[in-house]
């Protein structure tokens, strides 16, 4: 006989679940996160390869010669942008149409529900630029995007003039056999959103935007640009996009193909790679490039311009300039070469990129792991839950319920609620009770059932025990799907009886609330970027990033804030309930 | 004594002249074939596959510049990478890097393009069931005293060729079409080239006679490309196509080079793979098989003032078996259509065998085809039967 259908067997295997619950929860809860913190261990990860067909092994030589002339138009660009103090709109139509463009603009206006703690927005007004280069023998099926943000200030002047330049130099090829846009949004991401919004006629976050006068075709990749420095010495690739969305690992892998080839210095989550990997600072580096992009992901918010693209299946990712202090310095021809050779492999594209994985983590540009590696991990944290679940009274429950009961009530009883003893005939009842009864003893974390018990008697209004065990049951149901935070806290709560065992599980209830993980997570979080803040800065940035979870699910539907404000903190809130209980 | 001296030189001039030009008139029809077709097939789509087209068109230009006119050979391209979008010099195919030679030129003739190019095409092609409304240049109009020519390029595996990324030919149903072309009598001698990766594979199954195949690689082998273009940003060529481009380059009409200096094309230094061949069903000796015999189209001219007495052209190869004396049964054509009867009963009302009639009065160069059915004996018609003495 199997292992589940032979009653000895089974007896045998939930006496020792029974047995061992708590063990066996620690042992899966540090197997979890050892398993999460190897997986930035370099012989456990894979090195990067090009999957997509189209894209193969051949590179062309890139002729790219306008570097300086690029950033003259930069200038050019900076010194419009003071004078008419936004987005030069008249100037950057006349010169995209001088270099052969289709112009066309699109305004945009949204009242933010409350004003921007870092940008000082309330009501926003807009205009975004974009010119459209047509493949000059292709149909006008497929389009790719060259983006750079229009913004305040002396930031991004260079990656506005480059993208002109660039324009300029696509202009003259015939090549190219997708449309190519450049598009110069203001307002970053919401001046985005608007446009893609009106690309794709969709309206989702109800900002209001004029209709786009000029289209392309679907868009198969888009790159977005940022670039505030005349030479640079590195370039950083950024993938995570709204709600923790990646492009195609394809995308990142063409990016470090070209940095290979051209030979400039590539960045991942602004950390350089390291060779030494056997060394504990080479692989500690590993795990804070791996954590940033994990935490980067769970805030869901979009970390570029490329972020909203990537909810319309647009594979894209944001390329910015870093200039540090480093001798070898690239310039701008050579970023310009770069970018024209990504552009030229995704010319080539006949699908889109589907061939690489959408779900990974990368621990360097060059090593990823993929989810089937690393949800392993989340899954033994989740062995966790069906294990406190599963914990002594329920399974010899179930074990005496099996036997003795009549098939309905044994629906009810896997319903999965901890706690409820299965309804049905009352002869069937009392032997539950009897088993019941024997419970609280033993029962971790499901101390409740102790507390049922007395409630229901079998003589009692049939009426009231149903609407009783309804209530008590839909509260219970909550408690099963919280996080492996609830593992530890109800196996502490469980044996709140005495004051000072109180006191500290309330305080751990405390320390493991959402607001203040979230604040020890900002600070976790400068310093994994080697950027320390102190106390009070950290908590200003804490306040604003609240208020920009809260943005980004008005402005763009990001779903981090509905989900903290209607799941975590609610489960939360019932902890107290169960800390509480009289 | 001086005029008798010059008249015995001229004689012994004239005799030893008239026995060379018995001996070249019967080199002519060595081969037994009297025309030449080429069946040239890229069977890949895709920017990225440039190079099979390449391939396809460097051996169409060699095969045209032999001799073998646009309507005998049928061309068969699965894209257009000439005027694909991304190609940075429209309405060029390139075979050397740095542009050097154009295969694509300004008169080529595809006879099937694009999406055209499938199995089912293949085969009709090659075993002639078209329908009626097929133009000729989609025909292979070739009889039984044609030297074909097949060339296939593209993605291959182990018994099978992929052509279009949706279907497949195995070497079965090739086996079977050629089979079948044998039994219509669709061609004289044929050889098969093909360029893929485990391309011997292809040729494994043959069994019909007079069948000559060379492969780029062995099964388990790939068949490598050989150079990229760093302008075009593709890969040019297949390196078994480009030593074979180069090999053919050297080749003109009048060249006496044999399928021997043909298997030694691309060794293993230069292709990486293995290239293979398979001779067996080859009745003659492979040596003495010119490579302008397939694929060239070469009409040999002699002057002479001579009668030629033509006997049979065809010479018989030594089957050198190594363990075994087989006595292998060789065959040839049945008689279609009985010319000798037809020809005896209105000239003279009975048959002559073995002499040569003078049709029409001039005997200087007979075509071995009337000559054949002039030494077929009457009865013999309908079955099989041993070479005419």
């Amino acid at each position: 006989m199997g292992l589940l259908s032979d009653p000895n067997r089974r007896r045998a295997l939930i006496g020792l679940l029974t047995r061992l619950n708590a063990p066996i929860c620690v042992v899966c809860y540090m197997a979890g996160v050892a398993w999460f913190m190897g997986l930035a261990f370099e012989p456990f990860t894979l090195r990067t390869y090009m999957s997509e067909n189209a894209m193969g092994s051949t590179m062309v030589e890139e002729r790219f010669p306008a570097g300086e002339r690029a950033l003259a138009t930069g200038r050019e660009f900076a010194a419009h942008k003071k004078k008419t103090g936004g987005m030069p709109v008249d100037w950057l139509v006349k010169t995209m149409q001088s270099r052969g463009l289709e112009v066309f603009t699109q305004r945009f206006s949204r009242r933010l529900p409350f004003p921007d703690e870092d940008k000082e927005r309330y009501m926003v007004k807009g205009t975004n630029v974009y010119g459209i280069l047509r493949a000059p023998r292709a149909p006008r099926t497929e389009a790719l995007v060259l983006s750079a943000p229009c913004t305040a200030g002396d930031h991004n002047n260079q990656a506005v003039g480059l993208l002109l330049g660039l324009a300029q130099y696509f202009r003259n090829q015939v090549y190219w056999a997708k449309d190519i846009i450049f598009l110069v949004n203001e307002h970053d991401l919401i001046g985005m959103q608007a446009w893609l919004e009106g690309y794709h006629h969709t309206n989702t976050t109800g900002m209001d935007w004029s209709p786009l006068q000029g289209r392309g075709g679907s868009i198969q990749a888009a790159l977005s640009l940022e670039l505030s420095s005349d030479v640079v010495t590195s370039l950083d690739l950024v993938l995570e996009g709204l709600n923790g969305q990646l492009p195609n690992l394809d995308l990142a892998n063409l990016f470090y193909a070209f940095c290979q080839k051209i030979g400039v210095l590539c960045t991942t989550q602004g950390k350089l790679q390291r060779n030494d990997w056997d060394s504990v600072s080479g692989y500690s580096h590993a795990v804070q490039t791996m954590m940033l992009m994990a935490m980067k992901q769970a805030s869901g918010r979009p970390w570029g311009d490329h972020g909203l693209f990537l909810r319309y299946h647009i594979e894209a990712a944001t390329i910015k300039g870093i200039n540090s202090f480093r001798q070898y310095k690239t310039d701008a021809t050579t970023v310009g070469r770069l970018l024209e050779g990504m552009y030229r492999k995704l010319n080539n594209l006949l699908e889109r990129l589907h061939q690489s994985y959408f779900f990974y983590l990368m621990s360097s540009l060059s090593h990823f792991v993929s989810i089937g590696y690393y949800m392993p991990a989340f899954g033994l944290l989740g062995v966790i839950l069906l294990l406190r679940v599963s914990s002594t009274g329920y399974l010899t429950q179930f074990d005496v319920v099996q036997r003795s009961l009549h098939a309905k009530s044994i629906v009810l009883a896997l319903d999965g609620d901890a706690g409820l003893r299965p309804v049905g005939h009352g002869a069937g009842l009392e032997g539950a009770e009897a088993g019941g009864r024997a419970l609280p003893g033993r029962a971790a974390g499901l101390h409740r059932a102790h507390q049922l018990l007395p409630g229901l008697h079998p003589g009692s209004h049939a009426g009231a025990r149903g609407r009783l065990r309804h209530a008590q049951r839909a509260k219970v149901t909550r408690l099963q799907r919280l996080g492996d935070r609830c593992g530890s806290v109800r196996s502490l709560t469980s044996r709140s009886s005495s004051p000072p065992r109180r006191v500290l599980s309330a305080f751990v209830l405390v320390v493991l609330s959402p607001a203040c993980t979230l604040l020890f997570s900002v600070f976790f979080f400068q310093e994994l970027q080697e950027m320390p803040v102190s106390f009070l800065d950290g908590w200003m940035l804490y306040l604003s990033v609240i208020s920009q979870g809260i943005l980004d699910h008005a402005l763009y539907g990001s779903l981090v804030y509905p989900l903290v404000a209607l799941l975590v903190y609610p489960c939360w809130l019932l902890f107290w309930n169960i800390l509480f209980w009289k | 004594m001086k005029i008798l001296g010059l008249l015995s030189l001229l004689a012994t001039h004239l005799s030893a002249n008239s026995v060379n030009i018995e001996e070249n008139a019967g080199q002519f029809f060595s081969s037994g074939h009297t025309n030449n077709w080429a069946v040239l097939v890229c069977t890949s789509r895709f920017w990225f596959n440039y190079r099979h087209v390449a391939n396809t068109l460097s051996v169409y230009r060699s095969v045209k510049r032999l001799g073998i006119p646009d309507s005998h050979i049928v061309l068969m391209l699965a894209d257009d990478m000439a005027c694909n979008h991304r190609n940075p010099k429209p309405a060029t195919v390139f075979s050397h890097k740095n542009m050097e030679l154009n295969v694509y030129g300004d008169d080529v003739e595809v006879d099937y393009r694009g999406y055209e190019v499938t199995v089912e095409n293949f085969l009709r092609v090659l075993t002639g069931r078209l329908p009626p409304s097929t133009p000729r240049s989609k025909r292979l109009l070739s009889d039984d005293r044609s030297n074909i020519l097949i060339y296939l390029t593209g993605h291959g595996g182990n018994g099978f060729l992929k052509f279009q990324d949706s279907e497949e030919i195995s070497n079965v149903e090739l086996a079977d079409a050629f089979q079948q072309m044998w039994q219509k009598r669709r061609y004289n001698e044929l050889l098969f080239i093909i360029d893929t990766c485990q391309g011997a594979s292809m040729y494994e199954r043959f069994y019909s006679p007079n069948l000559m195949a060379l492969a780029s690689s062995q099964v388990g082998e790939d068949s490598l490309s050989h150079q990229p273009d760093l302008a075009i940003g593709v890969h040019l060529m297949d390196r078994y196509t480009f030593y074979l481009l180069e090999f053919l380059e050297d080749i003109h009409p009048a060249s006496k080079s044999n399928m021997n200096d043909l298997f030694k094309v691309c060794p293993k230094s230069q292709c990486v793979s293995t290239p293979g061949h398979r001779t067996d069903l080859f009745l003659r000796d492979p040596g003495s098989a010119l490579i302008t015999d397939f694929f060239g189209s070469v009409r040999k001219v002699e002057i002479t003032m001579e009668t030629v007495n033509l006997t049979d052209p065809i010479e018989q190869v030594e089957q050198n078996f190594v363990n075994e004396d087989l006595q292998k049964e060789s065959y040839s054509y049945v008689d279609q259509l009985p010319v000798s009867e037809i020809i005896h009963q209105t000239l003279a009302g009975e048959d002559a065998p073995g002499s040569i009639v003078a049709v029409g009065g001039n005997g200087l160069v007979m075509p071995p085809v009337f000559h054949f059915y002039f030494t077929v004996t009457r009865h013999d018609v309908a079955t099989r039967q041993e070479e005419p003495d």
